[in-house]
């Protein structure tokens, strides 16, 4: 990724009155924020989060929803993710349903807002391997829905092809039952019936509360997916 | 005990053999009858110099200038450490880690050494703290540096597992255990060959230096055996120290993986 600052718009087409100012040169936190659901805080807050190559950025995502991450390569979106999941030094706070990211064990706030990254690595030698036995159960019902037979499951990894793994990830994603799932590009080995069956049971975690921001080159997914786009430009020399 | 005293024409006859290699190596073409000779020549000139230097520190017998000597070894050696890595941490980073594994493993186990199975009158007699801070600094040298590379060339080359674990929302000590444990388990395997081979493949350099220099064959077997479990003991305390002192390094507060700490 090339260190170019980021600049972040953010478009939340449902619930923006007056559009976003263009420049962040001096930054002053804007706030986006939906009417607020009495008593309830949203599922993710973000406020001015960035780092030297993301800038300053501000997220309301409620439970259920998903917002989509959209610009050209290179202008920061893995970066925003990896911001968001506490893998990369920034600034800004978080809150997930209220809690303050800094006021929990990164451990803890990484198993609940949980990043995939788009070439997610293996450690184990099979899929399996990366289960506690008590959740193999649950692997196998949620590889079918992705049509991974649990053959695959416990192939050799290296037999799997990249399509495959791609689908695994999701599988092992998808176990921890993230509160909010930054995922990026989870569907760009796979075949138009396995984009329907990932999109299918990201919906049914959805409806189940998940939020979920998607990092997604395919347009048409982040319409049949997406209720908000958070556009991510490259700043342009000055 | 009583050596056989070496005189300057047994040293110029032994060093023939070197030259012997020099003149081989101009003959075929190896190109290192250069780096052979300066080396020879270093070495010469360096034990001379250490052992003009120790006299004078044992007809001294001053703890100050004992420790000063002892501090002298350890700073040397953990510079030595640092410098070994592959992929160096960046700043001063390295070196503070080696200082403290270095200084710490080797004066804990001379100290456990002097205090127990040697105790000379006085305790700080340089004539055994000099000779066992060395012996100890140079497996302690070794071990250090290779888990100390070790850790940060696995480290980095697998930077990809160690992240998708750390998004998981594994700890610091789960993401990384895999290179921490190769790490450790390579800076302590000089030791543990050491000790398999000895007395069967290679006579052990302080064994054979008492034998020759006159000491009953047995009694010097004991002082390698004495020496062998300090050796053992000071090598995992470095290679655990600097692998896991390496780690936290490559860590921050947040547990994140910092491989920006290294030197680029």
């Amino acid at each position: 990724m090339t260190n170019v600052p980021a600049h972040c718009l953010l478009s939340f087409m449902d619930h923006i009155s007056s559009p976003p100012p263009l420049s962040h040169a001096s930054h002053a936190p804007h706030a986006w924020e939906q009417e607020p659901i009495a008593g309830s805080p949203p599922r993710l807050r973000a406020q001015a989060i960035g780092s030297a190559v993301v800038a300053p950025t501000d997220i309301t995502l409620q439970a259920g929803q998903c917002l989509v991450v959209d610009g050209p390569s290179g202008a920061g979106k893995t970066r925003l993710l990896r911001l968001l999941a506490d893998l990369d030094e920034g600034q800004g706070e978080a809150w997930l349903d209220g809690q303050a990211r800094s006021a929990m064990p990164a451990p803890q706030w990484r198993r609940q807002v949980l990043y995939q990254a788009a070439e997610p690595a293996w450690w184990e030698a099979t899929v399996m391997a990366h289960f506690p036995a008590d959740q193999h159960e649950r692997a196998v019902t949620l590889a079918q829905r992705l049509a991974l037979g649990e053959d695959r499951l416990h192939a050799d990894l290296a037999q799997l092809s990249t399509g495959e793994r791609q689908r695994a990830a999701l599988v092992r994603s998808l176990l921890m039952q993230p509160l909010v799932f930054l995922l990026d590009e989870p569907t760009s080995a796979l075949d138009a019936a396995n984009v329907a069956r990932v999109e299918d049971l990201l919906r049914d975690a959805m409806s189940q509360g998940m939020a979920l921001l998607l990092v997604t080159h395919a347009q048409e997914q982040a319409r049949r997916l997406g209720n908000g786009t958070l556009q991510v430009v490259r700043r342009s020399a000055p | 005990m009583t050596a056989l005293p070496l005189s300057a024409t047994d040293l110029a006859m032994s060093a023939i053999l070197v030259l012997v290699n020099a003149v081989a190596s101009l003959a075929l073409g190896l190109q290192i009858h250069r780096s052979l000779l300066v080396a020879a020549l270093r070495m010469v000139a360096q034990l001379l110099l250490v052992g003009l230097a120790l006299r004078w520190i044992l007809s001294n017998q001053s703890p100050w200038l004992t420790a000063l000597a002892v501090l002298l070894m350890i700073a040397a050696a953990a510079r030595e450490v640092a410098s070994r890595s592959r992929k160096p941490l960046a700043g001063s980073a390295g070196l503070r880690i080696s200082t403290v594994v270095v200084g710490t493993a080797s004066m804990l186990t001379v100290a456990l050494a002097l205090a127990t199975a040697l105790r000379p009158d006085p305790w700080y007699d340089p004539r055994y703290a000099i000779p066992l801070m060395g012996i100890v600094l140079g497996s302690v040298l070794n071990s250090a540096s290779i888990a100390l590379d070790a850790f940060l060339t696995g480290a980095s080359s697998s930077a990809a597992v160690i992240e998708a674990r750390l998004a998981l929302g594994a700890g610091r000590g789960q993401a990384l255990r895999a290179p921490l444990m190769a790490a450790i388990r390579s800076g302590m395997l000089p030791v543990i060959n050491q000790m398999s081979a000895a007395g069967i493949i290679t006579l052990p350099g302080i064994m054979t230096g008492q034998v020759l220099a006159g000491m009953d064959a047995l009694a010097a077997a004991k002082y390698q055996i004495l020496l062998m479990f300090i050796l053992a003991g000071a090598s995992g305390l470095a290679a655990f120290g600097a692998a896991t002192l390496a780690m936290l390094r490559l860590t921050d507060g947040r547990q994140r993986l910092r491989l920006d700490r290294l030197r680029r």
